[in-house]
């Protein structure tokens, strides 16, 4: 791996900050979406949502943002992976919308049908998108074939192969623990033992496809470690992943739960880091042919528009964590119920 | 059938349904800041109770045009891949920057706004509600930009990348303020504002035709129809001097406006007509020498037809020239309603001609129709091109995907469109019927 900190090199690191952001933030509340069925009344359905009511919309931004940054910097990798993934893409979409309705609409009419008919919307939807999400990681790392002009020339059943429907579940499992732990920081009374229970299974199911996924990974994609073992020092990556995912069970079983997700985002990170690594230069893999693959240098745009892209970002995003960083100091603490919430 | 038809039905489809929300957001947007401000100034708790009840409707029409609108940063790749290879060094970089600037600053202090209400001290609300409207302004104007410039490319040069051939940025100003920029946005905001401006006042003209939240409704109708005279006068001026740009810089596209066809004669302006495209003949009732005078101030100034374009150069032209001539007579009758509204206000019959609170009732339609229609306009007058002079919509499309795939999605999003379109209708309907709260003291005292 020769490594050279161009504008091109940024600009991969910058669309891993906001996919990464995007994981971080709409993980827990995909996250809480999938485990909202396990709650049963009504308040406590009212309170999952709640939850993430003043927030999730935000979250989605960084979906939004990745994409348009994709877009701006790797044209190409935008053009053949949203083109290749086409139904996938819809489904998501799909997802995507029915989630969105489904928070607003849920708690404006008192039917119970209603209600009823948008917890499973919220929650169904919730869990395809987080699937869907990590099957398209698992196809972008495991390659998908490309001809040489960039386009994609396989079908969306040779999509759903195992390795990336392991890589889906892992990142629903993932979702969940985040969510889960973000569930037990906001509630509190009984809604909040319960969740407590919730919190070990989900984090047992994560270990289990984490481990699932890093054999499969080692064993079936050499070269996804190619670059670590290139640059040994990076295997500091993997060694703070396991520390961080150990230390989730142990801040639980001492009651600080806000730790507990610190360490949650802090594995994420180190996964999203991990997958970096190995990706790096390529932003898809070419599979058969690798010599196919999109790269930092075949799939980008200029160098003058990633340089001005990249004032873009340098003025913008400080600005969007700061505020990003208010509204969530605003709306800290246990989640009330009252007349303007969903 | 055809992929490239179908895949413009679906991309049609799609934004035409978004676009019902965001002008209805940025037009509200200004109206909630205009409200909660003289709440701020006056502490009437009257304009409490407006801004509440408004914010409501608002976090509805929000919710939508969020879930609408991620289908259309996903389309540009799914279904226009070659067009994306062909634009993104340009194109995407609006897109991103309306992302780092606009959505962020919308979608977080939106939160503040539905929610925040008890959480933050009011002057902070205020704050958050002009930031959320200044955010949905913010994110209309890159948009804009990526439209515009495929429309009136500038600021770019095209050159070979890989296989293949690309815009790059050269100026990023001369992108940004490309030439049909400025009346672009101004007449969005001017429409979309009118959307905003003429749902208050038909939401509020049917309370006081069903005397209810009396004082309330009132209130609302006299802000909501400053700006819808501000908004309907001025759209006037925008129109104009977007049409004139068009004329530079799209002259085919303002041929089919007008259903000009010769190559280059004093063109008239018609009240209405008929495009008979086989005979390359306009019939209709027609002001001569109009469009040359509006142009040029002179009514023998030539202007170029379509007889000046080769035919595989030409927009399909009766339809643009329908859907111009339709957005133009909403445009006029609104400047009118609005113009008896502020008379009626001038000389005391605002709130008692039960006829003129019907019409600002059904009012709404026509903005939100006008809008459609002259997107519509704009988008089908700029065809075939989807990059006007330098890409082809026929050449835009995704490599990689097939008709079937389009038929199936397109389907899937008309079915749930109809659902969401007819939840929202039933949701807005129940929220009208509840109106605004803490009311019942106040007035029932009043009336008893």
């Amino acid at each position: 791996m020769s490594f050279t900190l161009d504008f091109n090199t940024i600009w991969f690191l910058l669309v891993g900050v906001l996919f990464t952001g995007y994981a971080l933030l709409d993980g827990f509340d995909l996250g809480v979406g999938a485990l909202h069925l396990f709650t049963k009344s009504d308040t406590d359905r009212r309170v999952m949502i709640n939850s993430i009511g003043p927030v999730w919309d935000g979250n989605e931004v960084w979906l939004v943002t990745g994409g348009g940054a994709l877009f701006a910097a790797f044209p190409e990798v935008y053009a053949t992976s949203f083109s290749g993934f086409y139904m996938a893409m819809i489904l998501l979409l799909f997802g995507l919308i029915f989630r969105a309705v489904a928070i607003d609409f849920r708690s404006k009419q008192p039917s119970r049908i209603w209600r009823q008919f948008w917890d499973v919307s919220f929650s169904i939807s919730s869990i395809i998108s987080a699937l869907l999400i990590g099957v398209a990681l698992g196809n972008i790392a495991y390659g998908i074939p490309l001809d040489s002009n960039k386009e994609f020339v396989g079908s969306f059943f040779g999509l759903l192969h195992p390795y990336a429907l392991l890589v889906g579940v892992t990142t629903v499992s993932m979702f969940m623990m985040h969510g889960a732990i973000y569930a037990l920081m906001k509630t509190e009374g009984d809604l909040q033992n319960r969740i407590r229970g919730w919190v070990n299974p989900t984090i047992i199911f994560f270990i289990i496809c984490y481990v699932m996924t890093t054999l499969a990974t080692l064993l079936y994609l050499p070269h996804m470690s190619a670059n670590l073992k290139s640059a040994p020092f990076l295997f500091i990556v993997p060694v703070l992943n396991a520390l961080a995912i150990a230390n989730i069970p142990r801040e639980i079983h001492h009651g600080r739960e806000a730790r507990a997700f610190l360490s949650s985002c802090a594995s994420m990170i180190a996964l999203m880091t991990l997958f970096g690594i190995g990706m790096f230069p390529n932003l898809i893999l070419s599979n058969p042919v690798a010599a196919n693959s999109l790269h930092i240098y075949n799939a980008a745009s200029s160098a003058k528009t990633l340089k001005i892209m990249f004032i873009i970002a340098v003025i913008g995003m400080p600005m969007v964590i700061a505020y990003t960083a208010s509204i969530y100091y605003i709306f800290r603490g246990k989640v009330k119920l009252n007349e303007s919430s969903y | 059938m055809d992929l490239e038809i179908l895949s413009r039905v679906q991309f049609g489809l799609t934004i035409a349904f978004h676009y019902l929300f965001p002008p209805l957001s940025i037009g509200l947007g200004l109206i909630l800041v205009i409200m909660e401000g003289m709440y701020m100034k006056t502490k009437n708790m009257m304009y409490h109770r407006m801004t509440r009840f408004w914010v409501k409707i608002f976090g509805l029409i929000f919710a939508l045009g969020v879930a609408t609108g991620i289908v259309m940063e996903f389309q540009f790749g799914t279904n226009w891949a070659t067009y994306s290879r062909f634009v993104g060094d340009v194109f995407g970089s609006a897109l991103a920057a309306e992302g780092v600037f606009a959505f962020f600053l919308e979608s977080g202090f939106l939160a503040i706004l539905l929610f925040g209400w008890d959480k933050v001290k009011p002057r902070t609300h205020f704050i958050s509600t002009i930031l959320v409207a200044f955010g949905a302004h913010l994110s209309a104007i890159w948009i804009v930009v990526a439209n515009s410039w495929q429309q009136t490319p500038a600021g770019h040069h095209i050159v070979q990348f890989g296989d293949g051939m690309r815009a790059e940025i050269v100026d990023f100003w001369a992108v940004v303020f490309n030439p049909s920029f400025i009346d672009r946005i101004t007449h969005v905001y001017m429409g979309a504002w009118q959307a905003g401006a003429f749902f208050v006042l038909s939401v509020a003209a049917y309370y006081v035709i069903k005397k209810k939240h009396l004082e309330f409704a009132k209130g609302s109708i006299r802000i909501a129809l400053v700006v819808a005279v501000f908004a309907s006068v001025m759209q006037l001026v925008t129109g104009h001097s977007s049409a004139v740009t068009v004329t530079e810089t799209q002259p085919a596209k303002l041929a089919a406006f007008e259903g000009h066809y010769p190559a280059s004669a004093p063109a008239g302006m018609y009240l209405f007509g008929w495009v008979d495209e086989e005979e390359e003949n306009t019939i209709g009732v027609q002001i001569p020498g109009m469009l040359s005078f509006l142009i040029d101030f002179d009514s023998s100034t030539p202007v170029t037809g379509l007889k000046a374009f080769p035919e595989e150069d030409r927009p399909p032209v009766n339809l643009v020239f329908q859907s111009y001539h339709l957005m133009v007579a909403m445009g006029m009758l609104l400047i009118l309603i609005a113009l008896i509204g502020a008379l009626g206000w001038w000389r005391g019959f605002l709130f008692k001609k039960r006829w003129l609170l019907w019409i600002f009732v059904f009012s709404v339609l026509l903005p939100m129709l006008a809008n459609q229609l002259g997107w519509f306009s704009a988008e089908v007058g700029r065809q075939p091109w989807i990059v006007y002079g330098l890409l082809r919509t026929s050449d835009a499309l995704s490599v990689s995907v097939g008709a079937g795939q389009v038929i199936t999605s397109l389907i899937l999003f008309s079915l749930i469109y109809i659902l969401l379109g007819a939840l929202f209708i039933y949701l807005l309907n129940e929220k009208i019927k509840k109106g605004p709260e803490g009311e019942q003291s106040s007035e029932g005292g009043a009336r008893a």
